[in-house]
């Protein structure tokens, strides 16, 4: 695998061919902030607080750092005031689902974001899929998936899969952005009562 | 819908994961709505997990998950047909019939879904039911037009 | 059927068709589009047919359900040939009157020709009316004249020759070379330019690569695709099997939404007809060229209509896009090369190769070539399927071909490109259509959507709408789409209800800002732009939303009142009768008074109320004058004052 340089920051990086922006920088001790990337699962790009600019041939772009890959001479910008601008947007938009997760708290505390810019939603969720997407590709159990789409979309556990294997695993609970509440409310709920016409349970509070 | 059935299709699909929304398209159209049963043995079958085959399922809106009614009424709610007054006439269909898009009346008489466009935007607004199509739509014009079905 | 195993033997066959049928012979054709259909064209065939057998004109006569001539408002359409005499809103009763008089005495039926309604002239051809008069119909003019299940009727117009001409007479480079000459940029809505697609699928090394039918026409009031591929499916797979010669592909996906059910029926019907010809599968034509496409139905969900999340969709998953950072020209179904363009881009190919890239280049502006066809919709005398030129004007489009609005209402804006378009004001009926001008407008050209809009659309409204449609249309994997649009919509519906507050349109615009920058694929990308132009254009129906309560197009139900003005009302019982609510309070000789906290305000009232009382009116901004008196209402006739 060749090198590469690029420029992140103002610094030279190296990196593999095929490493994403993200990992490189993170290589290099540059952090990015992320919600939805996992080392040990495949990109994903869904929250979008990863992004950065980057120039590529005297074009400045807008680019999600988890998906993008590094390439030779890119010059890479993790902060800038338009940057800082989307990711305090991003943030607000995500606290009026979970206003007293530590993680979005902190990064609030960093771009300034306010809690309380937008009405609070019913759904703890912030759809950043870590347990969907652990569940499915690092323990390949297909307990907990997505379902619908859209601002209905949610996290829902299949009971007859989730209480054979859920309990004695519980993994996705600690990856949970918004402290595992989400997940363990809905497992829980899904092994008291699994109704009988449909397989689905979901999480959106105010439905049942 | 019997086990056999399901088998069929599958198999006219050659069996292959990638043909799973055209296998649930084809139950879905002759059951009118996907039991779980159906689910469990295309998820065997194509040896693919049923998280996927349900995500598919609600993703898509030709899909249901629970029986639908005797009849499907659909109001167009494309653009043509909003400007021509469609939210009226959707609004007429959930007074007469007591349900919202997505639901199904508990009698199992009417199932109502809004769609974004049918294409006969020169006679909207436009309702369909059971796939027969009724233009240039009125809140009178409605109210006779459900009266025809039992 | 007869395999086709040469280009002589393709040609033999066409002259065979063409010598079977005799031109003098009358052909009664039927649109049987989708359009048509609705307005009882089904009917319509089926009394024609019984007719000429009641007449005993089976071996005289032909009849031909067709694809759609575009000219829907005044559905079902039917061309008798070879006169091309065009009657219109045919009915079943209509019928014996057509064969005993047009088939058997050649005399014109009057009443069913179009009268322009400004010179009360009538037109007995197609082609002299307006509508049809200031068209460039190079690709849909095609659908009246054949049967859509029939490949002969395809070969009779020249059908499959431009693929025998590429297989046999000029080499992929050579293909490609004269489709990039021809400055193709695809109709589907992002205009880019279709031989530079290909180039990057030929020149991929992965071996495998794959093309692509967009046909998940999903912008709400577009429906040109649909015509295409229900009234000439042959052209696209011809395009299309040009195309994957190109490049180099040997298997063809057409993705056709689930809502356009005939399209599916006839598309089908047509690749097996192609594959029994030869002209589909192995060995085309006996030029050892393979090809072969499978249909893919959509199950519902705009969102495929993006080229990524379409992809996703053949692989048999729930649509979500991908990240673009590597064209899916390169890396796309499957990770392999993939050429996806749409519909209406298929469909020229054909022509581009028999008529040439200079052909095609005389017609259209500088930088967008070519005709598109437009789905004219709306508040607008002639709906329909409208193909002209590009660069023609928008004004040109509304008034000289679309007849301008009914009802003498005042026009005011066109929107184009979907929910991903903008609305375009009077001040701009000027602008030369194209894919960069419009796009410079703040709107976009998108699949061809154009829905006219007149001062009763609130823009707000339009604004919401779009923001409605989409929040049910998102996949929801991205945080600016999902969440964005969410408060987007809440702030308009907020507006629209006369909840708005000051600072409303400034954060409107900082969630826009995001959406834009920050989504994952077009869909969210684009999704602001009804919003922004809507606040571009017409800031201040949003101000008289925000600051007065007011709906100036009186459209917004929380905004407006019904009111009946007494001194007009003339007590004749209909609105009260027809009032779903039972809102309206009077009787026989006593003036009708609106319950206003009954009142659904759906509007039947005005409707029914006789236009001669015009009694009814719609009030926004202003309190709701007090009803009258009790004592005051028995009603004073004007004949009996006297």
């Amino acid at each position: 695998m060749s090198e590469i340089i690029l420029q992140i920051d103002g610094k030279e990086v190296k990196a593999k061919e095929g490493m994403t922006v993200l990992e490189a920088a993170q290589s290099a001790g540059i952090s990015i902030p992320t919600l939805c990337h996992h080392e040990k699962l495949e990109p994903y790009g869904g929250c979008r607080l990863c992004i950065v600019e980057v120039e590529v041939r005297g074009w400045t772009q807008l680019v999600v750092s988890c998906v993008y890959l590094a390439a030779k001479n890119l010059i890479v910008r993790t902060r800038s005031e338009k940057v800082d601008r989307i990711r305090k947007m991003i943030l607000e938009l995500l606290l009026a689902h979970a206003p007293d997760a530590f993680e979005l708290q902190d990064l609030a505390k960093e771009y300034g974001a306010d809690k309380d810019r937008f009405e609070k939603e019913s759904s703890f969720c912030i759809h950043c899929g870590l347990c969907v997407r652990y569940c499915a590709e690092v323990k390949k159990k297909n307990a907990v998936g997505f379902v619908d789409r859209g601002t209905r979309k949610e996290i829902s556990f299949i009971p007859g899969i989730a209480s054979k294997e859920c309990w004695n695993c519980k993994e996705c609970f600690p990856l949970c952005p918004t402290e595992a509440l989400q997940a363990a409310f809905v497992l829980t709920k899904a092994l008291i009562s699994s109704p009988p016409s449909s397989e689905l349970v979901s999480v959106g509070i105010g439905k049942d | 819908m019997n086990k056999g059935r399901v088998d069929q299709i599958i198999e006219k699909h050659h069996g292959e994961a990638s043909s799973l929304i055209q296998v649930l398209l084809e139950i879905q159209s002759e059951h009118h709505w996907l039991p779980k049963e159906a689910l469990d043995r295309i998820s065997e079958k194509l040896q693919v997990p049923l998280t996927r085959i349900l995500y598919i399922a609600t993703f898509y809106k030709a899909f249901s998950l629970v029986p639908k009614g005797r009849h499907e009424v659909h109001v167009c709610v494309g653009t043509a047909c909003h400007v021509r007054g469609a939210p009226r006439i959707l609004d007429t269909v959930q007074d007469l019939t007591g349900i919202k898009p997505g639901e199904t009346d508990a009698d199992l008489k009417f199932s109502l879904e809004t769609v974004n466009c049918l294409g006969c935007c020169a006679l909207g607004p436009v309702l369909e039911v059971n796939g027969k199509t009724y233009g240039n739509m009125g809140p009178s014009k409605t109210a006779e037009v459900l009266k025809n079905y039992e | 059927m007869l395999r086709i195993n040469s280009p002589e033997e393709l040609e033999k066959l066409r002259q065979e068709i063409l010598s079977r049928s005799d031109p003098s012979k009358p052909c009664i054709s039927i649109c049987a589009g989708a359009g048509c259909l609705a307005s009882g064209a089904g009917e319509v065939i089926a009394a024609f047919k019984a007719e000429i057998e009641k007449q005993g004109l089976t071996t005289d006569v032909n009849t031909k359900g067709t694809g759609c001539p575009g000219f829907c408002e005044r559905g079902p359409v039917v061309i008798i040939y070879p006169e091309e005499i065009c009657y219109l809103r045919v009915k079943p009763d209509d019928v014996p009157e057509i064969i005993s008089q047009t088939i058997r005495e050649k005399r014109v039926v009057d009443r069913l020709l179009y009268v322009d309604p400004t010179t009360g002239e009538k037109a007995i051809h197609e082609s002299d009316i307006p509508f049809y008069k200031n068209q460039k119909r190079n690709l849909i003019s095609y659908n009246s004249k054949i049967d859509s299940k029939s490949i002969d009727d395809y070969l009779a117009i020249g059908g499959y020759s431009a693929l025998a001409k590429v297989l046999f007479k000029m080499t992929a480079e050579q293909v490609l070379e004269e489709v990039k000459k021809s400055n193709l940029r695809g109709r589907g809505g992002g205009g880019f330019p279709a031989g530079n697609k290909w180039e990057g699928s030929r020149n991929a090394p992965e071996p495998i690569k794959y093309v692509l039918v967009n046909a998940d026409e999903g912008d709400p009031g577009a429906f040109m695709d649909r015509a295409l591929l229900e009234g000439n499916p042959h052209s696209i797979l011809e395009g299309l099997t040009i195309g994957a010669y190109a490049i180099g592909s040997h298997e063809g996906y057409i993705y056709v939404r689930q809502e356009y059910p005939l399209a599916v029926v006839n598309v089908n019907i047509a690749i097996r007809q192609a594959e029994e010809y030869g002209l589909l599968g192995k060995n085309i034509l006996g030029s050892g060229f393979d090809f072969t496409v499978k249909v893919h139905q959509g199950a519902g969900a705009f969102v495929c209509g993006e080229s990524t999340a379409l992809m996703t969709a053949l692989e048999g998953r729930a649509g979500e896009p991908r990240p673009k950072y590597i064209r899916s020209n390169i890396v796309g179904l499957w990770g392999r090369p993939t050429v996806l363009n749409n519909v209406e881009t298929w469909a020229n190919v054909p022509l581009i190769i028999n008529k040439g890239a200079d052909w095609f280049t005389q017609f259209g502006t500088e930088k967008s070539k070519g005709t598109k066809i437009f789905s004219l919709v709306g508040k607008i005398t002639n709906t329909g399927l409208v193909e002209v030129p590009m660069g023609i004007t928008l004004r040109d489009i509304i008034y000289k071909i679309g007849g301008g609005i009914p009802g003498g209402k005042k026009f005011k804006a066109v929107q184009t490109g979907g929910p991903s378009g903008g609305c375009i004001p009077e001040k701009l009926l000027d602008l030369e259509v194209g894919f960069d001008e419009l796009t410079k407008a703040g709107s976009m050209m998108g699949s061809g959507g154009m829905i006219v809009m007149d001062e009763d659309t609130c823009m707000v409204d339009v604004a919401r709408y779009f923001l409605n449609f989409l929040i049910d249309e998102s996949c929801g994997k991205c945080t600016p789409c999902r969440e964005g649009i969410r408060q987007m919509l809440k702030i308009l519906t907020n507006i629209t209800k006369g909840k708005g507050k000051e600072g409303d349109i400034e954060l409107l615009e900082e969630l826009a800002e995001v959406a834009i920058d920050a989504s994952l694929c077009a869909l969210g990308k684009s999704a602001p732009n009804p919003l922004l132009s809507t606040v571009r254009y017409f800031r201040d129906e949003y101000e008289a939303h925000v600051k007065e309560k007011r709906c100036p197009a009186l459209s917004c139900k929380e905004l407006i009142a019904y009111h009946i003005d007494p001194s007009k009302c003339q007590a004749c019982m209909i609105c009260l009768k027809k009032c779903p609510a039972d809102a309206i309070e009077g009787g026989k000789n006593r003036i009708h008074v609106i319950d206003q906290g009954k009142c659904t305000k759906c509007g039947t009232c005005i409707e029914v109320c006789p236009a001669r009382f015009g009694a009814v009116n719609k009030i926004s901004g202003q309190p709701v004058p007090a009803p009258i008196p009790e004592d005051a209402r028995t009603l004073v006739r004007k004949s009996k004052e006297q």
